[in-house]
C-alpha cells in the first residue's frame, strides 16, 4: 500500500520589538546572562504584565500578511506547567481567542501554486534557557519574556518539500515585513512538525507524531524524510504506532522518542486575570495594513510582468528584500528596454562573487555602485570588452575598490574593433596555421574557432572575437 | 498626650500648628508597641523598636502626611523591607522594588513602618490563624480572632500600635477584620487602586484598601492611593475625586437597598438587632430603605472558592524554591515538591488543590466555566439595584468575633463568615465597613455600605453621616 505524508507546522517566530512582551526589558540577543531581566519578566512576587503595544502591532501586521482574519477580540491565557526556565512556572499565552485565524501562504512546488491554509496565529511569551554542565544546570533569564508569534498550519503540507518550501517562504515574508531576524541558530524561529501518515487516496487522519528540536529547515526536511520512512516501515509490516513526541538527533539523523501522549501534560489554561481582554479596533487594523510593504509573491509577479522576466531569475531575485531592491535600482538604471543583460549579470556573475565573499548582492558595494556596475554590463553589450574581461573586471575591482572604469582604463581592456588592425593579425594568424586554414577550406568549420582563438591571443585577449571571425571568414572564404 | 490613639487628620492638623513633630508620634507607637503588642501580635515580629521607620522619610513638613508612619500588609512589597506573607515559602523575601500604593505613599511624605502586620498566609483565611508567625489577638477580646486575612492591620489600628494601615480584600479580608476590630475598612472599586506589588491572592478580585480610626481617615488615604497605573493593566483609567469632599453632605432622600438574603437565618440575631438600630439611624437622618432582593446571593461561596482558587493555584506556582524564599534541598523535581511541601501551610495546600482541580482538563467546564458564568449574573444583579438605588447596607459579618480554634478545622464554617463580603468581590464594586455597635459580650459589630464602580464617594458620604451622629468609632479596646 501507498502511503501519503499528512504534515502541519507549528513555527515559533520570535519579533523583533525593542523591548519584551509585557515589561520594558531590552531585547537584544547576546547580552550577559541575566543582565536584561526585570521582576515582571522574572515573575517577581506582585509584580504583573503590561503588553507591548509595538509587539501587538507587529502581530497584527504578520497575521495580515499571512491572509488571516484578525480577531474581533482576543485575549491572553495562563498555560501552567513547572519548569525553571518558567519563572512563574506559568506562561502568559493565547488559548481559544487568539489575535487571528484562518489565513493562508501560497508556496511554489514543482512549478505550480498551493495554498497552505493557516489555522491560527496567537502571540506568546519565551522561557529563558537553561544551560546545562556537568553536575549543574545554569538559568540565563534574558530570553524570558521574549515576544513570539506561534504560527500554526492546518496539515495541508503533503512532502518534505513541501514543509521546506514553507518554511522558507514563510521566512521571506517575514523578513519583507521586517518583524523577525529569522535566525534558527539565535532561536528567534523555531518549528515544531506533526506527522502521520494515510493509505494514499483516504482522507483520515492516521496516528500523529510529534517531532522537536530540529535546528535548521534542512533538519525539518531531514526529519520528516526519516520519519516516514519510519512510520511507512511500521505500517507495511502491519505495526501500529504510537502517538508520540520524538526529538530530532542532528548525529545519527533519526528521531528518537521523547514523551507518549499518555504522558501528556494538562496546562490548565484559564484567562490571565492580570491582562484585559483586548478589543482590535478596525481602524487601527486598517492603520497597520497600509504600512505592508509589496509581499515576495506580489514582487515576483511584478518583476515578470514589468521587467519581463523569466519566472526562474525573478525568483533569485526576490529570495531577499534588500538584493531585490538592489537589482530593481540596476533594472531602472538599464537604459535598455530589454532587461536580460543585466539581469543575467544579476543572476550570473554578481551571485558568483557575492557567494564566493559570503555575502547578498546588495552588500557587496562595487566600488561606483550601480552606475559603474550598468557601464561594465554596458561594455560588453556594446562589445568594447568580453563578457570574460568583464567578470574578471568586476572580481579585481571589488577586492582592490578601484571602480571598474578606472581597471579597463589603466589595463588597457578595452577589446579592438577596428578592421584594419585586426585584418593585420588575420593575416598573421592565417600564415601561421596552415594546417587550420586548409581543415577550415575542406569544410571543418570548427577550425575557424581556433583561428579565432589565436587572434585573441596575439592581441592579448582585446580583438573583438564577433568582429575577428567575420574578417577570417571573408579573407578565407574569398581565397 | 498619647499621639499614637489619634487619627491620621488629627495628627496633621497639630503638626501643621507645629504642636508636635512625626518623630513624638513614632515614639508614642513605639511605646504603645513595647506595652500592648505582646498580647495582640499585630505585626509579623518585633525585633528592633528603634527601626520602626527609615528616618529618611520622617523629614516631610511640607508634604500631605508629613511623616506619619503607616503600617503595611505583608503582602504587600516594600523594597528592601521583608514581606514574606506570612508564609514559610518566602521566608525572608525582600522585594526589589516597591509597590506603587507604597511609592504613592512615600511621594505624599508618608513614613513605612518597618514592621509588617499579620495575616493569614498568602490571605487565605478569615481570622489570621494561618500566618507562619503564629495568629494574632483580637485587642477587644484577646481570647478572639482578630478575623482575617487583614487581622494585623485591622488589630494594631484598634489597638493603637499604628495611626493607619493598608491591608488587600479578595473576598472580604479589609471589611470582617475591620469590622471584628471596630475600625473603618475599604475594599475600594476592582481597578480603583494599582495592584502592582501587591503579591497576588486571585488576580481578578483582589484590591488594596485603607484601614482606618474613622471615615476620614479612610477617605484621605484612598486619596493618596487611588488613580491608574501603566504598570497595571486592570488599573481602570478614570480621574480620581477628593474623596474628603463627600464628608458631610446630607443623606437626606439617598435611596439605599436592604437585600433580603443578608438577613436570613445565618445571621446571628444579635448582630441582626444591632445592624437594625443602625439601620434606624439612618432612616432618621432621612435615607429611604427598600427591601431588595439579589437573587443569585446564595452562590456566591461557592463561585469565589472556585474562581479565587483557581487563580490562586496558578499565582503561587512562582513559588518554587528557585530564584527566592525558602528551598529544600534535593534534585530539581524532588526540590520542588519538598519546598512547596514544607514551605506552604495546610490552607495554602488546599487551596492550590482546590484549584488545581478545577481547572483540570475535563472539570473545566462544569465547575471554573460555570463559575464565570453565575459571576455574571452576581455582577447583573447588582447593577440592576444600582439602577435605582444609590447604595446597599448590611451586616458586613453574620457573627461577631469567634474564638481562636473555633474554626480552624472547619473550613466550610470559616468560608462562611465571607458570605457577606464575597458579593462585591465578584461584581468588582466597593465596599465600606464602619463600626456600628458592640455585642453583650463587648464584641464590635460592623456595617457594611456598597455602591456601584467608582462610586466611593457615596459610601463616605454615608458612612460619615452616621459617625457623625454615633459614637462607635471613638470606642477604645481595654489592653
Amino acid at each position: 500500500m501507498k502511503y501519503e505524508p499528512v504534515i502541519g507546522l507549528e513555527v515559533h517566530v520570535q519579533l523583533k520589538t525593542k523591548t519584551k512582551a509585557f515589561c520594558g526589558c531590552p531585547t537584544e540577543f547576546g547580552k550577559e546572562p541575566n543582565s536584561q531581566a526585570c521582576p515582571v519578566c522574572l515573575g517577581f512576587p506582585g509584580s504583573l504584565p503590561v503588553l507591548n503595544k509595538a509587539y501587538l502591532y507587529y502581530a497584527i501586521k504578520t497575521a495580515l500578511a499571512l491572509n488571516c482574519a484578525i480577531q474581533e477580540k482576543h485575549k491572553f491565557d495562563r498555560k501552567n506547567y513547572f519548569y525553571p526556565d518558567l519563572p512563574k512556572n506559568y506562561q502568559i499565552s493565547q488559548y481559544d481567542l487568539p489575535l487571528a485565524k484562518k489565513g493562508y501562504l501560497d508556496i511554489a512546488i514543482e512549478n505550480k501554486i498551493k495554498r497552505i491554509r493557516i489555522n491560527r496565529v496567537h502571540m506568546e511569551e519565551d522561557a529563558g534557557k537553561l544551560i546545562h554542565q556537568e553536575d549543574l544546570s545554569l538559568l540565563d533569564f534574558n530570553r524570558t519574556g521574549m515576544p513570539l508569534l506561534e504560527i500554526v498550519t492546518e496539515p495541508d503540507i503533503n512532502s518534505p518539500n513541501e514543509a521546506y518550501e514553507y518554511l522558507t517562504s514563510l521566512k521571506n515574508l517575514l523578513e519583507y515585513l521586517d518583524v523577525s531576524d529569522c535566525d534558527m541558530e539565535k532561536g528567534s524561529l523555531r518549528c515544531d512538525v506533526n506527522i502521520s501518515l494515510r493509505p494514499e487516496g483516504t482522507s483520515t487522519l492516521g496516528i500523529k507524531t510529534e517531532l522537536k528540536n530540529m535546528n535548521s529547515f534542512k533538519g525539518v526536511k531531514d526529519s520528516l524524510t526519516f520519519e516516514i520512512k519510519r512510520q511507512q516501515e511500521i505500517l507495511t509490516e502491519g505495526g501500529k504506532l504510537t502517538q508520540e513526541t520524538r526529538l530530532w538527533d542532528d548525529q545519527s539523523c533519526s528521531t528518537l522518542p521523547m514523551r507518549l501522549k499518555e504522558e501528556a501534560k494538562d496546562y490548565r489554561y484559564f484567562p490571565e486575570p492580570d491582562l484585559p481582554l483586548f478589543i482590535n479596533d478596525a481602524k487601527i487594523i486598517e492603520e497597520i495594513k497600509k504600512t505592508i510593504p509589496e509581499l515576495p509573491h506580489q514582487k515576483l509577479e511584478r518583476f515578470i510582468k514589468a521587467y519581463g522576466l523569466s519566472e526562474s531569475s525573478s525568483k533569485i531575485l526576490i529570495a531577499n528584500k534588500k538584493d531585490a531592491a538592489f537589482a530593481e535600482e540596476c533594472i531602472n538604471e538599464w537604459p535598455d528596454k530589454d532587461k536580460r543583460p543585466v539581469v543575467n549579470w544579476l543572476i550570473g556573475p554578481l551571485i558568483f562573487e557575492s557567494n564566493n565573499r559570503k555575502c547578498n548582492i546588495s552588500d557587496l558595494n562595487i566600488p561606483g555602485g550601480t552606475f559603474e556596475l550598468i557601464n561594465l554590463i554596458k561594455s560588453t553589450e556594446d562589445e568594447k570588452i568580453s563578457n570574460l574581461t568583464a567578470k574578471s573586471v568586476l572580481s579585481e575591482s571589488l577586492d582592490t575598490a578601484k571602480t571598474p572604469s578606472q581597471i579597463i582604463k589603466e589595463k588597457n581592456l578595452e577589446q579592438v574593433s577596428d578592421v584594419e588592425n585586426l585584418n593585420k593579425i588575420a593575416q598573421e594568424v592565417i600564415k601561421e596555421n596552415a594546417r587550420s586554414v586548409s581543415d577550415y577550406k575542406q569544410g571543418k568549420d570548427n577550425a575557424i574557432m581556433f583561428l579565432v582563438g589565436s587572434m585573441m591571443k596575439k592581441s592579448k585577449g582585446k580583438a573583438n572575437p564577433k568582429t575577428a571571425q567575420e574578417i577570417l571568414r571573408e579573407i578565407l572564404n574569398t581565397d | 498626650m498619647e499621639l499614637n490613639k489619634l487619627t491620621a487628620h488629627e495628627l496633621i492638623e497639630k503638626i501643621d500648628k507645629e504642636e508636635i513633630t512625626s518623630q513624638e508620634i513614632i515614639s508614642s507607637l513605639e511605646k504603645r508597641i513595647k506595652e500592648v503588642e505582646s498580647k495582640v501580635k499585630a505585626y509579623t515580629k518585633v525585633s528592633d523598636l528603634n527601626l520602626l521607620c527609615p528616618t529618611s522619610n520622617i523629614k516631610h513638613p511640607t508634604s500631605l502626611l508629613k511623616g506619619i508612619p503607616i503600617s503595611i500588609k505583608d503582602n504587600i512589597c516594600t523594597e528592601s523591607l521583608n514581606t514574606e506573607c506570612c508564609s514559610k515559602i518566602l521566608k525572608g523575601f525582600k522585594p526589589p522594588y516597591d509597590a506603587t500604593v507604597i511609592k504613592k505613599l512615600k511621594e505624599a511624605g508618608a513614613s513605612i513602618f518597618f514592621l509588617k502586620t499579620n495575616m493569614d498566609e498568602f490571605a487565605f483565611g478569615s481570622s489570621t490563624e494561618n500566618s507562619y508567625f503564629g495568629p494574632t489577638q483580637n485587642p477587644w477580646d484577646l481570647e478572639c480572632v482578630p478575623g482575617g486575612s487583614s487581622g494585623g492591620s485591622a488589630a494594631c489600628v484598634a489597638a493603637d500600635e499604628a495611626i493607619w494601615a493598608l491591608g488587600s480584600d479578595t473576598g472580604g479580608s479589609i471589611r470582617q477584620p475591620a469590622s471584628f476590630c471596630a475600625v473603618v475598612g475599604l475594599k475600594p472599586t476592582y481597578g480603583r487602586v494599582s495592584r502592582y506589588g501587591l503579591i497576588a491572592f486571585a488576580s481578578s478580585l483582589d484590591q488594596i484598601g485603607p484601614i482606618t480610626k474613622d471615615t476620614r481617615d479612610n477617605a484621605l488615604l484612598l486619596n493618596i492611593i487611588a488613580g491608574p497605573d501603566k504598570n497595571d493593566s486592570t488599573s481602570i483609567n478614570t480621574d480620581v475625586p477628593d474623596y474628603t469632599k463627600s464628608l458631610g453632605l446630607d443623606i437626606k432622600e439617598i435611596k439605599i437597598a436592604l437585600p433580603k438574603e443578608y438577613f436570613l437565618s445565618g445571621l446571628d440575631p444579635e448582630i441582626k438587632d444591632i445592624i437594625n438600630e443602625a439601620i434606624n439611624k439612618l432612616k432618621s437622618l432621612k435615607a429611604d430603605f427598600k427591601e431588595v432582593s439579589l437573587p443569585h446571593t446564595e452562590y456566591a461561596v461557592a463561585v469565589y472558592y472556585i474562581i479565587a482558587t483557581a487563580e490562586a493555584s496558578s499565582n503561587l506556582a512562582k513559588f518554587d524554591g528557585v530564584q527566592y524564599g525558602y528551598r529544600a534541598k534535593g534534585k530539581l523535581i524532588d526540590m520542588y515538591k519538598k519546598t512547596r511541601g514544607e514551605g506552604f501551610g495546610e490552607e495554602a495546600k488546599r487551596r492550590i488543590i482546590l484549584g488545581t482541580f478545577v481547572l483540570s482538563h475535563g472539570y473545566y467546564d462544569a465547575y471554573y466555566l460555570r463559575a464565570l458564568k453565575v459571576r455574571t449574573l452576581l455582577k447583573q444583579d447588582f447593577d440592576e439595584i444600582f439602577k435605582e438605588f444609590d447604595c446597599i447596607v448590611t451586616p458586613t459579618s453574620p457573627t461577631s468575633a469567634f474564638k481562636i480554634g473555633e474554626k480552624i478545622e472547619d473550613p466550610l464554617k470559616m468560608y462562611l463568615s465571607d458570605i457577606y463580603t464575597i458579593s462585591a468581590n465578584l461584581a468588582g464594586i466597593p465596599a465600606i465597613s464602619i463600626p456600628c455597635g458592640f455585642t453583650k459580650k463587648g464584641l464590635p459589630v460592623g456595617l457594611q455600605i456598597l455602591s456601584k464602580p467608582f462610586n466611593e464617594e457615596m459610601l463616605f458620604r454615608v458612612a460619615y453621616a452616621y459617625e457623625q451622629n454615633t459614637e462607635w468609632h471613638k470606642m477604645k479596646p481595654k489592653l
